[in-house]
This record gives C-alpha cells, sequence and structure tokens, in this order.
C-alpha cells in the first residue's frame, strides 16, 4: 500500500504565474491539487486559454510553479538533488502536432533519438526504438522509410513511438488527434488505450473532443480559467451539462440528446456518455413506454 | 454555369531526383466533375490524403489542373492572365490561424489583403470596419492578435479575406486546431456570410457535424469524388462512409443504431430535434397500437 502511494505523480496546490512583474503578469494556474497515479488513464479537459498546456508542462518539469510542489513518487521534482532528466524520460510529453519534430532522415533513427539523448548505447537504442514502433503499429517495412513520405497518421504514430521509446510509466498526450481523419482518429486512440491495457502506461489524453474522452478514459479533469473545475469519472462530469457548457465545453452530444429525451418523459438514464450506452437506455426505456 | 466548375480534372505531384528528373509521380485528383453553384454552402469530406485539400487548392489557382479544366467565374485557371482574378474571386482560409495573421493589431491585419490589391485608403479602412463587423471581431480591432483565442484569430483571418470582397470563401479544415468555442464561432461566422452576404463557402473538414447544414455535401477518396448529395442523403450510408475512412454525426450514428435494433426511425437524421421527435412519434405510434390490440407488442 505504502509502495502503491508513492507510485504517482501528484501537485499540490499549484500557483502558477506567467511574466510576473511585468505589464502582462496573468496567473494561469490557481490552486490546483491533484494526483495521478500509474495505469490511469485520465482525460484532460478545458477550452483554450484554460491552463491545459502549462499543467502538463508543470508534470514534467518544463515549468517551474510559482507556488507550490510537484512530487514524482513521493520526491518534489525541484528539490536540489532531484534527477529531471530521469522525470523527462518517466514522464513522457506528446505535444500537438508532433510530426512537425520528425527530423531525422529514416524512421527508426528518428525514434532512436530519445533514448540515445538518455545515454543508450546505439543497440540498445534500436531495440527500444523497434518496440516503441510495433507498439504504436508501424510496420518495419517502413524503419528505413524517410519519416517525411508517410501519411499523417502514420507521422504521428512514429512522433508518439520516439517518446515512447525513452520507456516513460507516464504518457501525456496534448491532442493527438487533431487535424486526423475520423478513422485516423480511431486508429491512434485505439493503440493508446492498448498501450495502457497492456502496458501499465498512465496516460493523461488532453483533448477538446468530449465524444473521443467520454469513450476511452476511466477520470476526467476539467480546467476553467487556471482553476481545477472537475476531478471524476466521465459520467459524474459530463452531469454537469450546462456548466460546462458556460466553461466553453461540452459534453458528448449524446448527453443532450438524453437529456431533451427525459424532459419529454423518457425514462432514460441521463449518465450514458457513448453512442452503445445511450442506444441500451433508450430501447430499454422504448421497451417501458409500450 | 456555376462560380466553379471542373471538368475531369486531373491532377499529379511529381518528385524529382537531385538531376531534375522525375523519379515518382503520385495521381493526387483523378477525374473530378463538380458544380458549384453561386450562393451555395459546400462541404467537402474525405480522410487524410484523399485528395481535398489538392483539390481546395485549384479553387483559387494556387494549383492549376495537368489534366481537365477548372473555372472560376468563368475563367480557365490554366491561363496564367486569370490568376489574379481568380484569387480575387475565391479567397482562402487556412488550418492553422498563427500562420495567416502577420501583423500586429488586427485591423491592419485585416487590411493587407486590399491594400495589397491596390485599393484606395479610405476605401480599406470602410471594408476593414465591415468585415470586422460580418465576423463579430469589431471591439477587437485595435488589440494584438496574438492575444486572441484560436477561434476569435481564425475569424479575423476569415476577416481578411473577407475584406478582399471575395464572391466565394474556401475554408480547408478552419476548425481543426480550436476547441469546440471556437469551433463554433468560426462555423457561425460562416453561416453568417453565407446566408447574409450571400458568399458561396467552400467548407473542408474532418467534423461531420459541421457539415449538417451544407445545401451540398461531397465526399472524396483516392483524389476521386465518390459520394455527392445533401447531408441527408449521404449520412444515411453510414457504412459506405466508414468504408471511406469517415464517420457520422455522432446523433446520426445513435439513430442508426436504434433503428437496426427495430425501432422505426427514418433514415440519415441528422440533429438532436429530429432525433428527440422521431422517438416522441414511435412512442405515440406505440401506445395507440397498445390501446388497440389491448395488449403490447
Amino acid at each position: 500500500m505504502e509502495n502503491q502511494y508513492k507510485m504517482s505523480l501528484k501537485l499540490e496546490q499549484i500557483n502558477y504565474i506567467y511574466g510576473t512583474h511585468t505589464a502582462y503578469e496573468m496567473q494561469a494556474l490557481t490552486d490546483i491539487s491533484l494526483e495521478i497515479h500509474k495505469g490511469e488513464f485520465i482525460g484532460v479537459i478545458g477550452h483554450t486559454g484554460s491552463g491545459k498546456s502549462t499543467l502538463m508542462q508543470l508534470l514534467n518539469g518544463l515549468e517551474k510553479p510559482s507556488s507550490g510542489r510537484v512530487l514524482f513518487e513521493g520526491k518534489d521534482i525541484w528539490a536540489e538533488d532531484f534527477d529531471r532528466k530521469m522525470l523527462r524520460s518517466k514522464v513522457g510529453l506528446v505535444f500537438q502536432y508532433p510530426e512537425h519534430q520528425l527530423f531525422e532522415t529514416d524512421v527508426l533513427s528518428d525514434v532512436c533519438f530519445g533514448p540515445r539523448n538518455l545515454g543508450c548505447s546505439l543497440e540498445e537504442a534500436r531495440e527500444r526504438a523497434k518496440k516503441a514502433l510495433a507498439m504504436t503499429g508501424i510496420d518495419e517495412k517502413y524503419f528505413a522509410d524517410s519519416p517525411f513520405d508517410l501519411s499523417g497518421g502514420q507521422k504521428r504514430r512514429v512522433a508518439i513511438a520516439g517518446v515512447l521509446a525513452m520507456q516513460p510509466d507516464y504518457l501525456i498526450l496534448d491532442e493527438p488527434t487533431a487535424g486526423l481523419d475520423p478513422k485516423g482518429r480511431d486508429e491512434i486512440l485505439e493503440q493508446i488505450a492498448k498501450l495502457h491495457r497492456e502496458n501499465g502506461i498512465a496516460v493523461l489524453l488532453v483533448s477538446h473532443s468530449m465524444e473521443d474522452v467520454a469513450n476511452y478514459v476511466d477520470r476526467i479533469i476539467a480546467l476553467n480559467q487556471g482553476r481545477l473545475m472537475y476531478d471524476d469519472v466521465p459520467k459524474a462530469v459530463f452531469a454537469h451539462y450546462r456548466e460546462l457548457a458556460e466553461a466553453g465545453l461540452a459534453a458528448p452530444n449524446v448527453t443532450h440528446i438524453l437529456h431533451s429525451l427525459r424532459e419529454r418523459g423518457f425514462d432514460v438514464d441521463t449518465e450514458a456518455v457513448t453512442v452503445e450506452d445511450a442506444r441500451d437506455t433508450i430501447l430499454k426505456a422504448m421497451e417501458k413506454s409500450v | 454555369m456555376g462560380i466553379i466548375r471542373a471538368k475531369e480534372v486531373g491532377y499529379s505531384y511529381k518528385r524529382l531526383n537531385d538531376q531534375g528528373e522525375v523519379e515518382s509521380v503520385r495521381q493526387a485528383l483523378n477525374n473530378i466533375t463538380l458544380d458549384v453553384a453561386a450562393g451555395d454552402f459546400i462541404a467537402i469530406l474525405g480522410h487524410n490524403g484523399s485528395g481535398k485539400s489538392t483539390l481546395a487548392k485549384h479553387f483559387n489557382a494556387i494549383l492549376a489542373p495537368n489534366e481537365g479544366t477548372l473555372w472560376v467565374d468563368g475563367k480557365d485557371s490554366r491561363q496564367p492572365e486569370n490568376v489574379w482574378d481568380i484569387r480575387r474571386t475565391a479567397g482562402m482560409v487556412f488550418q492553422n490561424p498563427d500562420n495567416q495573421i502577420i501583423s500586429g493589431v488586427v485591423e491592419e491585419d485585416v487590411g493587407f489583403g486590399p491594400e495589397n490589391m491596390g485599393v484606395p485608403t479610405e476605401e480599406i479602412w470602410r471594408r476593414v470596419e465591415e468585415s470586422l463587423r460580418a465576423v463579430g471581431m469589431y471591439k477587437f480591432r485595435r488589440h494584438s492578435p496574438n492575444k486572441l483565442s484560436g477561434g476569435q484569430k481564425q475569424r479575423v483571418a476569415i476577416a481578411g479575406v473577407v475584406a478582399m470582397r471575395p464572391k466565394c470563401i474556401v475554408l480547408d479544415e478552419p476548425t481543426a486546431m480550436l476547441d469546440p468555442t471556437g469551433r463554433k464561432e468560426v462555423l457561425k461566422t460562416v453561416g453568417v456570410l453565407n446566408k447574409k452576404e450571400g458568399m458561396t463557402i467552400i467548407l473542408i473538414t474532418h467534423y461531420m457535424e459541421e457539415v449538417v447544414s451544407a445545401d451540398k455535401v461531397f465526399v472524396m477518396d483516392q483524389g476521386e469524388v465518390v459520394m455527392e448529395g445533401t447531408p441527408r442523403e449521404i449520412f444515411s450510408q453510414v457504412e459506405r462512409l466508414k468504408s471511406y475512412r469517415l464517420d457520422v454525426p455522432q446523433v446520426t450514428l445513435l439513430a442508426y443504431e436504434l433503428r437496426k435494433q427495430g425501432i422505426p426511425l427514418p433514415e440519415g437524421v441528422l440533429t438532436n430535434e429530429e432525433l428527440v421527435e422521431a422517438l416522441c412519434r414511435v412512442r405515440a405510434a406505440g401506445e395507440k397500437q397498445f390501446t388497440e390490440n389491448g395488449e403490447s407488442v
């Protein structure tokens, strides 16, 4: 139990202020406390400018909080003797449009870059790169190709593999499906879900698509103007669909449909957040009403 | 004849080696024939790599066809002397607002296009005001664009195009990088330009929800137009869309799933209200039958 408690990434009363003592001073995050455990699958939602990206960057030590503590497995990451290089390999961050960061002449070398930087030997780096590419579903036949010749979805998976090759325990993805077609979006999300399932990696998925979030995650962190608005299971968060709309967010469309049906006297469960659950509760309500 | 007309248009990207010889050829568009009526709201759907953006670039002569002909407002886009007229007729808005904004002040950014066209100063200011009002960004005219939200920036980019008074605006995934609020703002703006200003809109997108109010939808796959019709006609073909790596709006999918389970709903339900009303009707019919038969159905 003690051990399990330590396996976490924790924020304690975090405040973050940009441009302190300048005319542009702005508080990006206010009094955020939360804990992420190994193996969780979490969705992070919030309007543009709500502080999501700042939060993500605090988690792997790219930004330093103005006040409050970030604890990795119980240790303050800003303590003098803390190894932040290790932290950045353990907490992998995949930025938006990560394929823009591809740069090597072939796929395998590109994915090797991270582990090489961590000091792995060439063999070890290749080993890890191959494993990471397999995890994101990139076939061996592409390894020698230029990453720039791949399709958009493939490029993105190679870029994600570049982070996975550092073998993180926590993987943070900022809008991994932006700009992808519906199938490409499903493929990436399936791969991420599989990573989570099979390798036990904790995943933080930053997304504007409530439908995607509802389909995959077990917990949602909602930010509004730099404050923690909700931190709960999807059903509980989406039950606040009116408040979410006011915060520039939206519940999945099925939530709205179910609430409308309820107002019209259908005995549906308004907590359903996926199409399958909505279908089942509507079918049940229809049976009862006839 | 429509404002944009394509007849058997083909386009291929050529890859050259160090010696400038053709190394490989990739056919991006193949035998595209379409006709866009002035004032219509057109949506183009297709997976990544289906040729949507290549086609969009033909609409304002960034690219000209290798095969076939494309006319914009009656002008053949292969003729170099027509290029400027075509770009004045059809303006483009791209995915990333940050790549399209060049000035430090909103109103100067919007004035850039007309200024480049040699519009007199007085007229530029008039157009800047009109365009910013049309997209609902007038009160931000003195702001710095980099302090705006994504949706606001994209609306400024649209105002920049509107200020050039095009007859047609082509938007290539204008909402891909925006949050739900930003997406709504941009779509509302596009709707207003279409309905109030009578501009022809061509919207390219991956979000199925965004095309339900279009007059006509084209679906592309492997460089060809494979489906063409009203949103209802297109979205009633769930399985076929999936085969093109696409999807349907969530409400359409829910209705489709319910239909599969035997609930008699119409095909191609597009809005929440439609679904709710349809379910109410099914329930009412069921109750009627119940009282007539005296037993459950």
